[in-house]
């Protein structure tokens, strides 16, 4: 029909058809190759606990997108640090944290855990000695005496502290430098060099012998520095890679503390005795993390203390440079546990430092975050805590998907007695949709990380209602046209432009209603905006892409173009005025209205 | 089947019509009483899930399991009795507890676990902060707020304002409607319910727009002719479109009814159940007020433009000195009835003469 040589006034339906098709079947290749094959559940439907927390703060400026990504962060490693697996924290609108924890793990912990405020101290270094050493094997020595050797000179036990700091440990914070921001260069470039040596052994200390028999004993015989008398028994008995033992174990910020290390260091936990709180966290006005390119010494973190963090820092700071390694170093505590503990060259006044060390990017920003956390003005409110058992998980999603098949079953069936041949149109557009949307829904899981939640399957349903809509407004406007007296292939094609203007009119206030609740609105809600603002747009892709073409190549066929009656566009039953010619389609009706 | 398709066809060419625009104090009274009826509900209150009051609720489900028994344990637990269980009738028992209580949720799925010898695992805890549902509410007023406002400004630029006007009344009507059942009956206001509520503002819309699309249409260049006021052509682009509006309403409704009774069904009470309870009031309430409140209430303020009643002028002459001719020569006017009838519309158009909504000269009617 369509002549090579011009432009078909009906287009090229095929292409359109074609290129969803491909779009469709691209989709779904992606979605098993990359292996996301179903979409990612939430909670509320694969069981488990989901905890909503508010920000609160006595200063409203500080609710911002910053702080909150720093809380954030810190969430995701105390939620981790209970050996919840998969456990998301994730910043919604702009004063909420979700915290979803599947089943699994300490739970019960990290649900009490998580939201309360953090303590950030510094406190000085007395002692430090590895700890969980199972087997005396080679490999674990160097490392363990990589932290620092007792012997040395402040200056060169600087080198070996940064120069066992390799870069492939996950967390290698030990032994870093920190120095006056103005004064910076010698150490800084010191460290920086050491750490451009890393590959080489560091130096042996002489008690960390090979031949330790036992792990305790080896731990005791690691032990550097001197740890006060009242703590002797508590850190001799301590073992920080029991995960039990991974706790907050101050008492009194004036007192000496045992503390573990708040990661492993170069594949070890340590236990550290510390003197008494030196500085507060919240006398830190700011901590960022920056890359040094003036002295090339590699990722830095810039510190800020306020009145008081200065003096007391400068004061503390000039104290511990005049002292032997470990003693020369202070820690970073972060709920009761030590973040870094770099050592300290000289006295810091003026309150800015820097910390420098072989730091990644990730390094020096996780420590960043951990420092602004002390000084973040927020506090938590546990909003909602919500408990899902995986019994009430499966029940809910399997009533939900009854629903959408029960649902998406009524609409096929009222479609086809209804629109008859077109209903078939409506249906694949359907399955269409359906199938661009599941496909959307399990790549967009792995993607950004979107969970299908019970909103979220509702708002697919109520969206089953918005597609077939599309498909009804375009149908009657076929349907009116054909009452007008048009034949089938005009009547597609006149009817069009209208039924185009009313479906992306409609659809726009639809897609309006959703992004609206979508920004506003937290949780439930939330899920429930992301999937009708979704479904609102495939419908728009399906109606233009799929269903147009699909009619526009139907209406030439003689099935639909001469208004068969089990097409849904009988001319005579939809009362059309009375053809001019064609006594041939007067009779079908005919036999058809006995029917 | 056949004879609803053949009604798509009559109601097309005006054989048949539904006169919704002339009959609007109908409607408006109708509306009027629902509304004044959803007032007093919303006066006696919203029943308030307890995401919106604060505390913590703890579903258990054994085999079994009698409400007593679960109270003594509460009870135990507290140390008081202020926990307040109830059967969900599905062997689920229901503990809910004020945020006063000071008992922590982990003590608190621990005893029951102990106690009625469940494990925790398939304890399920829902632990609200006082202040959440406050937050949320206000979340929602937010939306509902930033909504109305940008899609009245848009409805205002693709039509006009007198429709963004209308399709804002028909809005808040819908959710009155909605939210005074729910008043009334008692059902329970959760999360759910205000994520059904905020999409009855978009579906309602989407109604309303197609509704107005055909109207618009329909009412192109009336000013041009002397045989239909602006209301008698809204009622007919209304009625044109009215099988549309009902296939929508159906189709819209089929999966929601779907989610209700089986989602409800299987499960007794849940996010599904609220969430689609909500949606079928308002879609339902929708349906009704795109064709019986909307249009109407843009007729009646199109009416009062300067153009429209020299229109209604016109057409009453006209129809006068038809009048006058048919007394004069019955037969003529017979056959001229028949051809008004065709292309005007109907005979309920005839009753309601135009000149009676122009006198009434009423705003908008009863909101």
């Amino acid at each position: 029909m369509a002549t090579p040589k011009s432009r078909p006034r009906d287009g090229y339906p095929g292409r359109a058809l074609a290129l969803i098709l491909a779009v469709t079947v691209g989709l779904v290749a992606l979605m098993f190759w990359t292996g996301h094959k179903t979409p990612r559940l939430g909670i509320d439907l694969a069981g488990g606990t989901s905890i909503t927390l508010t920000a609160k703060s006595e200063d409203k400026a500080a609710i911002n997108k910053s702080n909150m990504d720093v809380a954030v962060g810190i969430m995701g490693k105390r939620v981790n640090a209970f050996g919840v697996s998969e456990a998301e924290v994730q910043t919604q609108g702009n004063d909420t944290i979700i915290v979803n924890i599947p089943n699994g793990g300490d739970r019960q912990a990290a649900i009490d855990q998580v939201g309360t405020t953090a303590k950030l101290y510094f406190r000085p270094v007395l002692a430090l000695a590895p700890t969980g050493v199972k087997a005396p094997t080679p490999s674990a020595t160097p490392s363990a005496t990589g932290t620092g050797s007792p012997s040395a000179a402040p200056s060169s036990s600087a080198a070996a502290g940064s120069g066992s700091a390799s870069p492939s440990a996950s967390a290698s914070k030990a032994g870093r430098a920190v120095s006056d921001a103005l004064k910076a260069d010698p150490t800084a470039s010191a460290s920086a060099a050491a750490s451009s040596s890393a590959g080489a052994t560091p130096p042996t200390a002489p008690s960390a012998a090979p031949s330790a028999p036992s792990a305790a004993d080896m731990a005791n015989a690691l032990t550097q520095g001197t740890v006060p008398p009242e703590l002797q028994q508590q850190f001799a008995a301590m073992d920080c890679s029991a995960q039990t033992q991974q706790k907050d174990y101050q008492t009194d910020p004036g007192k000496n503390s045992v503390a573990c290390s708040y990661d492993k260091e170069q594949g070890v936990w340590y236990k550290f005795a510390l003197g008494p709180v030196a500085v507060s966290g919240a006398d830190v006005s700011k901590a960022q993390a920056y890359f040094d390119t003036q002295n090339g010494s590699g990722w830095q973190v810039q510190l800020g203390f306020n009145n008081t963090g200065s003096t007391a820092f400068a004061s503390t700071t000039g104290k511990l440079a005049t002292q032997a390694s470990p003693a020369n170093q202070f820690a970073i505590v972060l709920d009761g546990r030590v973040v870094s503990h770099p050592y300290v060259s000289q006295s810091i006044a003026g309150g800015n430092a820097v910390i420098s060390g072989s730091f990644t990017q990730d390094q020096a920003k996780g420590l960043a975050n951990v420092l602004s956390f002390g000084a973040l003005p927020l506090t938590f409110e546990k909003s909602d805590v919500t408990t899902v058992s995986p019994q009430l998980g499966g029940d809910q999603l399997q009533a939900g998907l009854v629903a959408g098949a029960i649902g998406m079953l009524l609409v096929v069936l009222y479609s086809l007695v209804y629109y008859r041949g077109l209903g078939l149109i409506s249906i694949a557009g359907l399955v269409v949709s359906a199938v661009l949307t599941y496909a959307i829904m399990s790549l967009l899981g792995a993607g950004i990380g979107f969970a299908l939640n019970l909103p979220a399957v509702c708002g697919a349903i109520v969206a089953i209602g918005i597609t077939a809509d599309s498909f009804i407004v375009y149908f009657e406007r076929i349907r009116d046209e054909v009452r007008e007296g048009a034949p089938l292939r005009p009547a597609v094609q006149r009817a069009w432009p209208r039924a185009r203007r009313t479906i992306l009119v409609s659809d726009f206030v639809s897609f309006l209603c959703a992004a609206v609740l979508y920004v506003v609105s937290v949780g439930k809600v939330q899920g429930f905006a992301f999937t009708l603002g979704l479904t609102t747009l495939l419908d728009i892709v399906v109606i233009f892409l799929f269903t147009k073409p699909l009619i526009t190549l139907l209406a030439r066929r003689k099935f639909f173009s001469e208004g068969h009656p089990w097409s849904g566009l009988d001319p005579k039953r939809l009362g059309a005025r009375p053809p001019i010619r064609g006594s041939r389609r007067r009779s079908a009706t005919a036999a058809a209205k006995e029917a | 089947m056949s004879r609803f398709g053949n009604l798509g066809h009559r109601l097309y060419q005006g054989e048949v019509s539904f006169d919704f625009v002339g009959r609007r104090k109908l409607w408006y009274s109708i509306s009027g009483v629902i509304v004044l009826l959803a007032a007093v509900g919303l006066a006696l209150g919203l029943h308030l899930g307890i995401e919106f009051k604060g505390g913590s609720v703890y579903t258990v489900t054994k085999p079994g399991l009698t409400v007593s028994q679960a109270q003594d344990v509460a009870n135990k637990i507290t140390h008081d009795s202020t926990a307040l269980v109830q059967s969900t009738g599905k062997g689920e028992v229901k503990i809910q507890v004020s945020s006063e209580e000071k008992v922590p949720a982990s003590a608190f799925i621990e005893g029951l676990s102990k106690d009625l010898n469940v494990p925790t695992q398939d304890i399920n805890a829902q632990v609200i902060g006082p202040s959440w549902g406050h937050e949320i509410s206000q979340k929602a007023l937010l939306g509902l707020v930033i909504f109305m406002v940008l899609v009245t400004v848009y409805l205002a630029i693709a039509f006009e304002w007198r429709m963004a006007l209308a399709a804002l009344v028909a809005l808040i009507h819908d959710l009155l409607i909605t939210i005074g059942v729910y008043a009334l009956v008692g059902f329970e206001v959760t999360p759910g319910t205000v994520i059904g509520f905020l999409t009855i503002l978009g579906y309602s819309l989407y109604d309303t727009v197609v509704v107005f699309d055909t109207v618009k249409e329909n009412t192109k260049g009336i000013t041009k002719q002397n045989k239909q006021t602006f209301s008698e052509a809204a009622n007919h682009g209304l009625n044109q479109t009215l099988v549309r509006s009902i296939n929508t309403t159906v189709v819209a409704l089929l999966p929601v009814a779907a989610l209700l009774f089986i989602g409800g069904g299987l499960l007794g009470a849940g996010t599904l159940n609220d969430i689609s309870l909500a949606l079928f009031i308002g879609l339902a309430a929708g349906a009704y007020s795109s064709i019986c409140v909307a249009t109407p209430l843009y007729a009646q303020l199109k009416e009062q433009t300067p153009e429209m009643r020299a229109l209604a002028k016109k057409v009453l002459t006209r129809r006068e000195a038809d009048a006058k001719a048919a007394a004069e020569a019955p037969e003529d006017a017979a056959a001229q009835a028949v051809e008004d009838e065709v292309t005007a519309g109907m005979v309920g158009q005839r009753n309601q003469p135009t000149g009676r909504s122009r006198s009434k000269g009423r705003p908008s009617g009863k909101h």
